[in-house]
């Protein structure tokens, strides 16, 4: 179907995907005895949509956290733009322009959605505690720089009529767009997603999937997202990583995993003898 | 002020008074718009500038005079500059509801044929595009929102600010055309045509004219004495004429500045940012807005619960008396004092009314409670009655005279007939010039000497020359006993309730009159929520046997209201049932300013009707419905029926005859 070559393909949409961004070699992680993901290997590409999918307990949060740095695998190598990535903390691994978006919703509940959402520019603020305090000249100037770029993510994402609302009032489908609001915030190159649509009902998947598309559409960004709904992955994704028991099992485009006779297997179910 | 001081005649059309703000208020305030959380202003010589560009643009583009452009979208600064540029260049602007269905769209774009379109973002972009095979004329489609729109074919799709450089760079050759364009306009020109809602049959395309809209803009702003200093929301649908007049005709006319709202959804909180000082909306704002202080007082601790009913009451008692400056003792006047610093000061600044100078609500009846809540507030509310084909303004309330069951009198410049059967005509320098491709429609509304039929039934009250309103008179009927039917009137009392969502009485031709309810989601919701009521749908809450008490006795006491009126005491409701579903404009039982479209609903709940009649306890039936992106889908529900005790009448038949 694609021809994956060094210098990227053109998608069916005609978007052209570029470089390899990230790259997985080799990966395997234990908890303990038990082998959470095992020698899986593959890549992201520059502006491509790419999903990880399969059955519960296949290891897909946990290959997730392993892009994002969270956990650090016991064998094999992340490739990030070219250069092997050393053991990082979140923190670090954010400042490479990675962000993320949480499985169950991990926003300050106590704060507006504005207050949350610029907390997606703690990167990219200079100033000190002293001068916040007194908060003139550089601090005032600094806040107004990144309170521009919250305010272009708000009307991105359409939730200008909840922006001084408390997190807490608002209802589980919005606040998963608040989260993805605070992930733009921090103009991320590459964008990681869990389950982005976990939960919500057609109208609301429907809106999720839009955004997503344009995000991709109008920032450029690279999105690695791990979805359960297969037609949403099936919709929205350039590729797609099938994981089973810890271990790959297919990759390619969504046409070439529908037919893919292990994922199938894997999805229906099949007589072990 | 100065524009009283000017002839006229100058100023024959909407570009000319343009140029004239430019001139004479250039750097204040025309138009504002949050946009990224703050309040973007352009200045009317700012204002002159955009438009000029976008007129210019549009000529680039081959808008021919005489084309029809449409504008569809949420107000915008953006999309008003479009119409008026659409006007400077000779062409005719025809602004479409936002919220409507493609296949609406296809009509109203293949019947005027508009060959440009200017959308607000992709949302409306791709209603044009599904119909656009379908439209012969259709050739350009400018949009304002750049968002999604990257992977669209832009052969014949241009962004609104590309249009403007293109426009801008081709100054030197497009200018003296324009300016030739812009003069040949004079008060004889066509200056928009909007498409009424429709409430029988598809919908009309009035035209109106350059002297209809600047004519009833003049008179009007001098009724109310509007100055350059107004600040008024842009909110209701650009294709409203009460819109057009407001935020077009009125604004360019004053110069006063038009605010638009972030988002349909930030209406309230832009309202309070903004503080208007004139003020329009249809009672069903004044209805939810008046529904949620309630909820929320509900909610209240019991000490601010008691005096914010202390207060209100005594507001009620005094302060409409106070607003229309009749005497009021000094010990009320200091009592309505400390209210207004404790409660009614407040109130007002939470509901964005603090400097509501003027305000006005029309298009359906408001409910006298409603009414008297914002006036005891010192909220100058006051009702007009217009239609589109006389550029809104029939009657209005002038200051001082102000009561919920009137219209008020004859707006200036308007003369008022009662006709043989109750029907109300009228004659004014705003009465629309005809019905586009649709000689008989005209005909059949206005007559030679420029009386236009209002369609509604009513009477002037002979001591005050007031107009009240009965009902539509298409509506108005005969019962089996003769005896006076009207509807509307019966609905009105029901839709008081704020549990009351939506009522439709029937009772034409029939020996007793029936009704259909539709709940108020958020009021009763709220209701079962703090009586413990659980519910898991709106289908499930609006059967439950409490729901169904509590709207009987609403029912009743409506009853016992209408039987004191002696010509309309036949149109008691014997029996009723409360709808499983909302009634709703996608499903086309409403028009999309929300009226009731009476034969539809006839026809589609034809079951339920004569299970009413029938004597029927309980009703199954299935209705289709319309989800918004258009899939149609179906729901069921079995229905109970309630009998209402009715006031017994005897002198029914005297004024029937």
């Amino acid at each position: 179907m694609l021809d994956a070559t060094d210098e990227g393909y053109v998608t069916s949409d005609g978007r052209k995907i570029g470089d390899v961004l990230m790259e997985m070699k080799n990966i395997t992680l234990r908890f303990g005895g038990v082998k959470a993901i095992t020698d899986i290997s593959f890549d992201i590409r520059q502006g491509e949509i790419r999903a990880i999918i399969g059955p519960n307990g296949a290891g897909k949060s946990s290959m997730l956290n392993v892009i994002s740095g969270f956990y650090v695998p016991q064998e094999g190598e992340v490739w990030y733009k070219g250069q092997k990535r050393p053991q990082m903390k979140p923190f670090q691994v954010a400042q490479l322009g990675i962000a993320r978006t949480f499985q169950n919703i991990a926003l300050f509940e106590g704060m507006t959605v504005l207050d949350n959402v610029m907390t997606g520019r703690l990167n990219y603020m200079k100033t000190n505690l002293f001068q916040q305090a007194l908060w003139k000249g550089k601090a005032e100037e600094e806040e107004t720089k990144n309170r521009e770029v919250v305010e272009k993510v708000i009307d991105f994402l359409e939730i200008q009529s909840i922006r001084k609302t408390p997190v807490s009032r608002l209802p589980y489908g919005l606040k998963k767009r608040v989260e993805l609001a605070r992930a733009l915030a921090a103009e991320p190159s590459l964008l990681l997603l869990d389950e982005p649509m976990a939960g919500m009902n057609v109208e609301e998947k429907e809106d999720m999937s839009r955004f997503v598309l344009d995000v991709n559409d109008e920032f450029g960004t690279t999105i690695a997202l791990i979805e359960h709904d297969m037609g949403v992955v099936m919709d929205l994704s350039d590729r797609v990583v099938v994981m089973d028991y810890g271990k790959k099992i297919g990759d390619g485009t969504p046409d070439e995993i529908r037919n893919n006779q292990a994922v199938i297997d894997a999805y229906l179910g099949v007589a072990h003898d | 002020m100065a524009q009283s001081s000017q002839a006229t005649g100058g100023l024959g059309s909407v570009p000319a008074l343009l140029l004239r703000n430019a001139a004479e208020f250039g750097d204040k305030p025309a138009y504002r718009e949050k946009e990224f959380g703050i309040w973007q202003s352009w200045t009317w010589k700012e204002t002159e500038q955009e438009i000029r560009n976008l007129a210019l643009g549009l000529m680039n583009l081959g808008v021919n005079e005489g084309d029809f452009v449409a504008i569809i979208g949420n107000n915008r600064p953006h999309l008003y500059w479009g119409m008026v540029a659409a006007q400077w260049v000779g062409a005719i602007p025809v602004p479409l509801y936002q919220d409507s269905a493609a296949e609406e769209m296809a009509y109203v774009l293949d019947h005027c044929g508009a060959r440009f379109v200017i959308a607000e973002d992709q949302e409306q972009v791709d209603k044009v595009i599904e119909v656009q095979d379908r439209l012969h004329q259709f050739e350009h489609l400018i949009y304002l929102d750049p968002r999604g729109m990257r992977k669209y074919d832009h052969a014949h799709l241009h962004e609104y600010t590309h249009v403007q450089e293109q426009g801008h760079a081709a100054r030197d050759e497009f200018t003296p055309e324009l300016e030739k364009r812009g003069a040949k306009l004079t008060y004889d020109s066509v200056c928009v045509m909007l498409y009424t809602s429709g409430t029988t049959g598809k919908p009309k395309g009035v035209v109106l004219s350059n002297r209809n809209i600047i004519e009833t803009a003049k008179s009007s702003a001098e009724f109310d004495n509007l100055t350059p200093g107004e600040e008024i929301l842009a909110y209701l649908p650009m294709a409203w004429v009460g819109d057009f007049i407001f935020s077009i005709g009125q604004a360019f006319w004053t110069g006063f500045c038009v605010n638009c709202p972030e988002s349909p959804d930030t209406v309230a909180a832009d309202l309070r940012e903004i503080g208007p000082t004139y003020y329009f909306a249809p009672p069903r704002v004044f209805e939810t807005q008046l529904t949620n202080v309630m909820i929320r007082m509900e909610d209240a601790g019991r000490l601010k619960k008691w005096l914010f009913d202390t207060f209100m009451a005594h507001a009620r008692r005094v302060g409409p008396d106070i607003l229309d400056g009749k005497p009021v003792g000094a010990w009320d006047r200091f009592k309505y004092w400390l209210g207004d610093l404790f409660i009614y000061g407040p109130l007002k600044n939470t509901l964005g009314f603090s400097k509501v100078r003027v305000g006005y609500t029309a298009g359906e009846a408001i409910g006298p409670e409603i009414f008297d809540f914002y006036r005891s507030l010192g909220i100058n509310l006051k009702q007009l009655y217009g239609q589109t084909e006389a550029s809104v303004f029939i009657t209005v309330q002038p200051d001082g005279e102000v009561r919920s069951d009137t219209v008020g009198v004859p707006a200036p410049g308007v003369e008022l007939r009662i006709g043989d059967s109750g029907e109300v005509y009228y004659r004014s320098p705003g009465v629309f010039e005809y019905y586009f491709k649709n000689e008989e429609s005209t005909k059949s509304t206005k007559d030679e000497e420029g009386w236009v039929a209002t369609g509604d039934a009513g009477f002037i009250e002979p001591d005050t020359g007031h107009l009240r309103i009965i009902d539509r008179a298409k509506d108005v009927g005969k019962m089996v006993d003769g005896s006076l039917f009207a509807p509307k009137y019966v609905e009105n009392k029901l839709k008081f309730y704020p549990n009351i969502l939506e009522a439709v009485v029937f009772g034409n031709n029939r020996d007793k009159c029936m009704a259909f309810i539709n709940i108020d989601l958020s009021a009763v919701g709220n209701w079962a929520e703090r009586n413990n009521i659980a519910y898991s749908s709106y289908q499930e809450l609006a059967g439950h046997p409490k729901v169904y008490e509590m709207i009987q006795n609403h029912v009743e006491e409506v009853n016992a209201s209408v039987a004191q009126d002696e010509m309309l005491s036949g149109c008691q409701v014997h029996r009723f049932l409360i709808l499983h579903k909302e009634l709703d404009a996608d499903d086309g039982e409403m028009t999309r300013t929300r009226k009731v479209r009476r034969r539809i609903v006839e026809e589609k709940f034809a079951d339920l009707i004569e299970a009413l009649y029938g004597g029927k306890t309980e009703q199954y039936t299935e209705t289709e419905v319309t989800y918004e992106d258009g899939r149609k889908g179906k729901i069921s529900a079995t229905l109970e029926i309630r009998d209402a005790k009715v006031v017994p009448v005897t002198t029914q038949k005297v004024a029937a005859e």
